[in-house]
């Protein structure tokens, strides 16, 4: 018999039994809607995540000295004085196409202050290629120059919070003068604001000045907190994270025997991390979202069953006609995919459109991912012909005798 | 000399029930040639049930050999005898075993849906065909629950020439309709016997045995008597012999 014929046959059955059709398809909807929702939700989230962490500078490479545990001893990362900005020299050195953007990093905090406003906040001494490896844009101003870096020069730029504390009758900042710790800078720009980081940090609590005006006027150090660094892609992180190492274990003489006294991190790594805690969510719901299509499938295998013992004589006579046990196998087997499969398509509608209504009515981020809407179309498909198959497999195999005589 | 449809030598059917074995055919041997008129007869535990089985490829004889158009049936496998019930054999119940909700021409159809070898234009061809030999062809669309009981039975009969099998295998196909309309389905088996139809009917009932031309009596497993039938009597004259206000 033919699979156009089958599908007739199926469908034929199904219109027979309407609402009983409906109720059994209503498993496998709510099944798929779910999963096609809680994925949209957990893949909407990740997504939002992922993207918010791209904005603080997805290809950047952040260098922190950690302690080699010298004497056993193993100190806090911020005490250790191992970074030098002749690692950075030796970085630079490299010349590598790997890399495109390399600060050092020195940042302190105490009290800035203008005319009779003050406000605690930390400046950041770095070079002028941090703005970009960090991905700050100025909103107003010039940025410092290489020069400015060489001759300690008093200026600095802004954050939004800052000029917010400092100025808070809106006057222009650039041009004025700041003093933080004494020191006065003056004011050479502001920053775009950025707002929150995604741990509730604020962004634009920031003074951003030249690292030698820092390190020699304020803390008066010569070891860096950190390095910063850019990688020319995403994919060549890893391989300018390797060079970066191997530069600085060369610069701080560190033998193979020993571990390094610095960590390098990448932000993709900073990212999976995060991502998990999001992909973990996903899993979850998706885990509760196929359990219910597990039970819409065992929902089909039950009313199959009934169908069968139902259709005990019509078996019968089709047997008798001439069809194979092969014939009644298809008929049942096409009838519960038939289900299965109608029952997916209204969950796709259903579960498209609940996941745009979600993220309409509380601005929830979503995202349909083709692959959602594939996979449970063919868990759909699995699981009615795993779940028709041993009621059908039983209707096949029934006697045409018995079925005949079946009251 | 006619071909034979039916070649039967000592067929035997035995029934394994706990340790007890059932003996319910004990070596029955007899041909039908085509285009007979047979009735099987026997009461209630004769083995005529067993018989029609096996004579319907549903069942296989334990002992014996059944030639059914020159195909010996023991050695096929189940998708086999299927095959040869879709082709050789049109089955009538006593029940009519409809399908529901499907129209009389769909379920005419419905055996070529199993055959392969048949296009969807020529299966609605030789089901409207079917139909109109059982005289329904303008009931095609009716669906069995708006059909009486005789016209059910003539939808079953449709059905079973379909196929154009060799045979016709009935199984107390009045057993359920009341006398006029038995003879009206009698009239119409004659009416294919004389085109050269070959008939096997299975009934209880001697008067139905009456229109048939030859009648095999079992008893007990084993053939009491076989008889041509020499005054065959005309299933349209009995019909037209019934009383007018016959209703029952």
């Amino acid at each position: 018999m033919s699979i156009l014929n089958l599908l007739r046959i199926a469908f034929r059955a199904l219109k027979r039994n309407k609402l009983r059709a409906f109720l059994t398809m209503l498993g496998i909807i709510i099944g798929v809607a779910a999963v096609i929702a809680m994925m949209a939700i957990g893949e909407g989230s990740k997504q939002s995540i992922r993207s918010q962490l791209s904005g603080m500078g997805s290809n950047m490479i952040t260098i922190m000295p950690q302690s080699n545990e010298p004497g056993g001893v193993r100190l806090q990362g911020s005490s250790i004085q191992t970074l030098k900005l002749q690692d950075i020299t030796a970085i630079k050195k490299l010349q590598s196409k790997n890399i495109n953007g390399l600060s050092p990093v020195v940042s302190t905090s105490g009290q800035a202050i203008k005319g009779g406003y003050n406000w605690p906040t930390t400046i950041t001494g770095v070079s002028p290629d941090y703005l970009n490896i960090r991905q700050l844009k100025l909103q107003d101003g010039i940025l410092f120059s290489e020069n400015d870096v060489k001759r300690f020069a008093k200026v600095c730029l802004l954050g939004k919070t800052v000029i917010d504390n400092l100025f808070p009758d809106g006057s222009n900042p650039i041009g004025q003068i700041i003093r933080f710790k004494n020191i006065p800078f003056q004011v050479i720009g502001t920053l775009v604001p950025k707002g929150q980081s995604n741990f509730g940090q604020d962004q634009d609590d920031i003074i951003v000045a030249p690292y030698t005006t820092v390190q020699k006027r304020i803390t008066a150090t010569n070891y860096l907190q950190s390095i910063y660094a850019s990688a020319t892609s995403e994919a060549s992180s890893d391989a300018a994270t390797t060079e970066i190492s191997g530069a600085i274990r060369e610069s701080h003489r560190l033998t193979p025997a020993e571990t390094d006294d610095f960590q390098v991190r990448t932000q993709a790594e900073l990212i999976s991390t995060i991502s998990s805690t999001s992909s973990m969510l996903t899993v979850l719901l998706t885990a509760i979202a196929g359990i219910s299509l597990f039970i819409g499938g065992i929902g089909i295998m039950n009313i199959m069953y009934v169908s069968v013992t139902e259709r005990t004589r019509e078996i019968g006579l089709r047997m008798s006609i001439g069809a194979r046990g092969q014939d009644v196998l298809m008929q049942f087997l096409i009838e519960a995919v038939l289900i299965s499969i109608t029952g997916g398509v209204i969950g796709v509608v259903l579960g498209v459109s609940s996941a745009y209504l979600i993220s309409y009515l509380l601005n929830w981020p979503i995202l349909i991912a083709e692959s959602s809407i594939v996979i449970s179309f063919v868990v759909c498909a699995i699981t009615g012909v795993f779940f028709g198959y041993y009621p059908a497999k039983k209707a096949s195999n029934l006697d045409p005798i018995d079925a005949l005589r079946y009251e | 000399m006619k071909q034979k449809i039916l070649d039967i030598t000592d067929l035997k059917r035995e029934f394994v029930m706990g340790d007890q074995t059932v003996r319910a055919l004990k070596g029955i041997t007899f041909d039908i040639k085509s285009g007979e008129f047979v009735t099987i007869m026997g009461s209630s535990g004769s083995g005529k049930t067993t018989l029609l089985n096996i004579l319907g490829c549903l069942d296989k004889p334990s002992g014996g050999s059944y030639l059914l158009d020159g195909v010996d049936v023991k050695s096929l496998n189940r998708d086999e005898l299927a095959g040869l019930r879709n082709t050789k054999i049109g089955f009538v119940f006593q029940a009519y075993n409809l399908l529901p909700r499907t129209s009389a021409l769909e379920n005419v159809e419905l055996p070529l849906f199993y055959n392969k070898t048949i296009t969807a234009e020529e299966r609605k061809e030789r089901a409207i065909k079917s139909l109109e030999s059982v005289k329904l062809a303008e009931r095609f669309d009716h669906t069995p629950s708006q059909l009486s009981g005789g016209q059910q039975q003539r939808v079953a009969i449709a059905r079973a020439l379909v196929n154009h099998p060799v045979m016709i295998l009935a199984d107390e196909a009045t057993g359920n309709l009341d006398t006029r309309t038995s003879y009206e389905i009698m009239a119409l088996m004659q009416e294919l016997n004389a085109e050269g139809k070959t008939i096997v009917f299975v009934t209880h009932e001697p008067d139905i045995a009456a229109f048939s031309t030859r009648t095999i009596m079992l008893r007990d497993g084993k053939i009491q008597k076989d008889s041509i039938n020499q005054n065959q009597r005309s299933a349209k004259e009995a019909l037209a012999s019934l009383p007018e206000t016959d209703d029952y």
